[in-house]
Parts: structure tokens; sequence; C-alpha cells
């Protein structure tokens, strides 16, 4: 367990097998600081979480890796190419080596499942549609549901609709795949799916994960490496055992689920016995 | 006592100033926003189908609220024209009367109305939810603009159909006048249609009408495409932009109208 920016074992930071890297990123929203300098790097081919609970800027770093934001300084750098310098063009070139799993699937509510998956393959090629249909229903059968093609997204339990969403974040065969809370709000059945599917077609297509979560238990069960992100910037990292075996208290409270420790309970306050008494 | 007094002003003078200065930037991002729209709309109409299925959803399924209401506004025009008109001994301008209030003035201006609160409201909505539920960055993160997929064929769709719905909501309201005028009341057909023919002309008043109208749904399309999208993503930011683009819309109908009157006709007073 360490608290520096890299994976003991990742290669160097210019070397073909990372796929991102992030280096002394900060960002903000006007006078708020969000990240305060965040630095990792995701090897190509892991599974690697991203920990933390609400609020810490998990989400807003795969913002930042899919060019939504532009940090405010540091490097933002994808496949060897610095995210923010990328031109509109461009931009939308990378994203098309990208899928993304929303946190609460993101469909598009006004069309079939089989017409989601066929989205970005019906946008970004001039394929027949008979390869199409075949495409989609693979991508379906990957997944479990080839049987609810014809659904539409307000027929899907959430767990399928999660499903869904993550045929279609892998429609056309990314190089990248980022999951924004995966497991929110799922039952333990479908949370358990959800995190094999993950890791089944991390390895079996080839691609990199960056799964954002705060799901501690379902992550140490199916990723390489774990990155614990508070107040904006990283406190710990890991492997999966290293975590387990860490006596850094932030990751004991995150692990063991504790209400109080280095994140506290209560919002910070005036103190309870001045305030009651402040009337008196 | 005095130092309290110029502070309460100049907060309110800040706040003020605040407010024009949100207002105008809010102003020039919608003005970015439409020029963004019409930059992406190449690219929308090589995607016709998206388009037509919106002229659709805008157009078809408002037709039975404006053709209802045309019909009802021609003739309670016709009841209330020809009790004036008849104490004059004109009650057979009843025609003319009607035709060019519907086609100058009303056709336009209240399917304008109706069409902001039944379709600028429907397209606010849907895509402010669909910002919400992240259906619009999900399409970002796909590599496809949401202002060439989403955007662009809605704003179409309403421009396309509103001058559509104003010509049927007049000629509706010229029908329902007709069996007011003619079958209810008694009115000499002949005379009827024959000085609604003389009296309406092609160039000022039904290209003008065609003009208003095509305007009125410019404004209403663009106001309610910007709403979405700049909607707050909750419930309570896609209920407040749906509510602004319904006030909006109809306070721009009505300005533009006066507006557009005073150069069209300037020529006939």
């Amino acid at each position: 367990m360490s608290d520096s920016s890299a994976p003991a074992s990742a290669p160097a930071p210019t070397s073909p097998e990372i796929a991102v890297e992030l280096a002394d990123v900060t960002f903000g929203y006007d006078r708020h600081p969000v990240l305060m300098g965040i630095s990792m790097t995701i090897p190509r081919g892991k599974v690697v979480a991203i920990m933390g609970g609400s609020g810490c800027g998990k989400t807003t770093i795969l913002r930042l890796i899919g060019g939504q934001l532009r940090p405010r300084s540091g490097r933002v750098m994808v496949a060897g190419q610095s995210v923010p310098d990328l031109d509109r063009e461009e931009l939308y070139a990378m994203r098309r080596k990208f899928g993304m799993l929303f946190q609460f699937g993101a469909l598009f509510t006004d069309m079939s499942v089989y017409e989601n998956i066929a989205f970005a393959l019906r946008e970004h090629t001039d394929l027949p549609e008979e390869l199409i249909r075949d495409l989609v229903l693979m991508k379906l059968h990957a997944v479990g549901l080839r049987g609810a093609a014809q659904l539409m997204p307000t027929e899907l339990s959430g767990g399928m609709a999660r499903r869904v969403a993550l045929a279609r974040a892998i429609a056309l065969d990314p190089m990248l795949v980022m999951y924004d809370e995966p497991f929110a709000g799922l039952d333990p059945i479908s949370l358990g799916v959800i995190g094999q599917l993950i890791r089944r077609l991390n390895d079996a297509l080839g691609i990199t994960s960056v799964v954002v979560t705060h799901d501690v238990y379902e992550s140490l069960k199916m990723v390489d490496y774990l990155y614990f992100v508070s107040q904006g910037t990283i406190i710990a990292q890991g492997t999966p055992a290293e975590v387990r075996a860490s006596s850094d208290a932030f990751v004991r409270q995150f692990v063991d689920g504790e209400p109080d420790g280095p994140v506290p309970f209560h919002y910070p306050a005036t103190a309870y016995r001045a305030e009651l008494f402040a009337r008196a | 006592m005095l130092s309290a007094v110029v502070t309460g002003l100049a907060e309110s003078l800040r706040r003020l100033g605040s407010g024009a200065i949100a207002a105008i930037g809010r102003l020039g991002y919608a003005a970015r926003f439409f020029v963004a729209v019409i930059y992406e709309s190449p690219a929308a109409f090589a995607r016709l189908h998206l388009t037509v299925r919106e002229i659709y959803f805008s157009g078809v399924l408002s037709l039975i609220i404006i053709l209802v209401s045309g019909l009802f506004v021609g003739m309670v025009l016709a009841l209330q024209g020809y009790d004036v008109l008849q104490r004059y001994g004109a009650d057979e301008s009843l025609g003319v009367l009607v035709a060019l209030s519907l086609v100058r003035e009303l056709g336009p201006v209240v399917a304008g109305l109706l069409f902001a609160s039944r379709a600028g409201s429907a397209i606010t909505a849907e895509i402010g939810l669909m910002k919400a539920t992240e259906q619009l960055s999900a399409m970002e993160m796909m590599a496809v603009d949401p202002l060439a997929r989403v955007v662009a064929p809605r704003f179409w769709g309403g421009v396309i159909s509103m001058p559509f719905l104003a010509a049927l909501f007049s000629t509706l309201g010229v029908f329902g006048a007709y069996l007011v005028g003619v079958r209810l009341i008694g009115i000499d057909p002949g005379a009827f249609w024959g000085n609604m023919q003389a009296g309406v002309d092609f160039r000022f008043d039904i290209v003008n009408g065609v003009i208003k109208s095509a305007v009125f749904g410019t404004a209403v399309s663009l106001i309610a495409v910007f709403e979405g999208f700049d909607a707050k993503p909750t419930a309570e930011g896609v209920s407040s932009a749906t509510t602004r683009t319904v006030v909006e819309s109809s306070l721009a109908i009505l300005a533009l109208d006066f507006v557009l009157t005073v150069f069209m006709f300037r020529g006939l007073t």
C-alpha cells in the first residue's frame, strides 16, 4: 500500500502500455476546488477502480479523461494524446475509441434496447443492416439480454438497464471503457452480474476499464488496482491484497464501513455545546 | 442609520447590475447557441428522417388543438363581427373582416401561442429530461453531437410546422365564420365569399401572414430548444425551463407581432 502517484508495478508514463495518465491535475468550479494535484496511471488491459465518498471528485476524473471538462492545470493523457489539447474533431475521433457506462444507464428512452445498441454503429459506420443486426445481437448476448432486444428502456429493471448500457458501451469495441458508479442501486444478484461482466468483458475484449465506485466489497473482487480519493487528492492506492492488509485509517474506515473516522460523521459546525447554549 | 440606507441602496444597485449582466450574458449565450444550431443544421438535414419525425411530433400532433381552436375563433369572430357590422348595414363585409383578422393577425399569433404551449413546452421538457438523465452526455461520449442529433431536428421541425399550422388555423377560422355567418345567420354566401376574395390581397395579407408565422415558429422553436438544453438537470430545473419556454415564447410572439406589423402594413396607413 502506498500513497505515491503511480502503481509500483505500473510501466513508465511514456510507455505505450499506459492507457490513461493524469499528472498533477487540478480542477474546480469558480472558487470551489474539486481536484488538487491528482496523479494516476492506468495500464492497458487492467481494471482500475477509483474509490471515495460521494462528492469527492471521482466522476470529475472520468469527465476529464473523456474531455467533457478541461483541467485548470496538469496533464491528462489518453493513449499518448493530451486530451485538453485536442480540437473538436480530434476529441470526437478519440471518443469513438471510448465506451462509457453512466450511473443509471442513460439509455435513450425513445429507442428500443436494440436501437440503443445500434445507435453508435449507425452513427459512425456504414455497415449494412444485416451486419448491424448481428453485432447488436452479439453484444446483447454477451450481457445475457439477447431476448430483451425489442423491449423499451422503461420495461427494464435497474440491473437490466445497466447491462444494456454496458452492451452499448462496448458496441464499437472500444480500447477504454469508463464506468460511473456501475453498482449504484442494484440488488445483490445484479451487482454480482455487473461486476463479473466488467471483469470478463475487459479480459475477453482486451480493453482497459476505469471503474468509479464506492462499493469496496464488489471492487476488491474484480479490480487489479485501486485509488482512494478524498477531498480532491489521492490519499491511498494499491492492489486489492494491499488494500485488505492496509492499516491506513481512511482505507480502514472505507473498507470496514465505519461511520466516523478521517471522514467525519458530522458536517463542520461550531461546537455543539456552544451552539446549544448560545441563546441562553 | 444613514450608512445603513446607503448600504441597502448600494446592495440593491449591485443586485440590479448583477442581474442585468447575467441577463445580457444569457442572451449572448442564446445567440451563440442559435448560430451553433444553424451551423449543425446541414448534418441534421443529412438524416432527413430525424426532422420528419419532429415535424410529426411538433406539427401533426398539434393539429387537433390548432384546428378546433381555429374553428371556434372563426365562429366567435363571425358572431361579434356581425353584431357590429349589421349596425352600419355592412353585414355582407363579414367575410372580409374575418379573413383579414385571421390571415393578418389571429392565425399567426394564436396558432403561435398554442404551438408554444403544446409543442414548445414538450420540446423543452424532452431535451431537459434527456439532459437530466445524462442522455445528452452519453451521446457526447459516443462522439455524437447532441446539437446535430437532438437539437437541430427539433428546431427545424418547429420552424417548418408553424406556417402550416397557422394556415390551417386561418382556414378553419374562415370555415367557422362561414358556418355562423352564412349557415346560421343567413348572410348571402355570394357576398360573403366575393367580398372576401376582393378584400384579401395575396401579397400584403397572405404572404405577410405566412412570414409572421415563420418568424414566430423560429422564435418559439429556438426558445424551446435553448431552454431545454440550458435547463438545470433536476426535476425542478426542467419544470422551470418548461414554464420559461411558454412565458418567453408568448411574450416574444406578441412583441415580434407588433414589430412585424409596423414594418409590413405601414404602407397601408
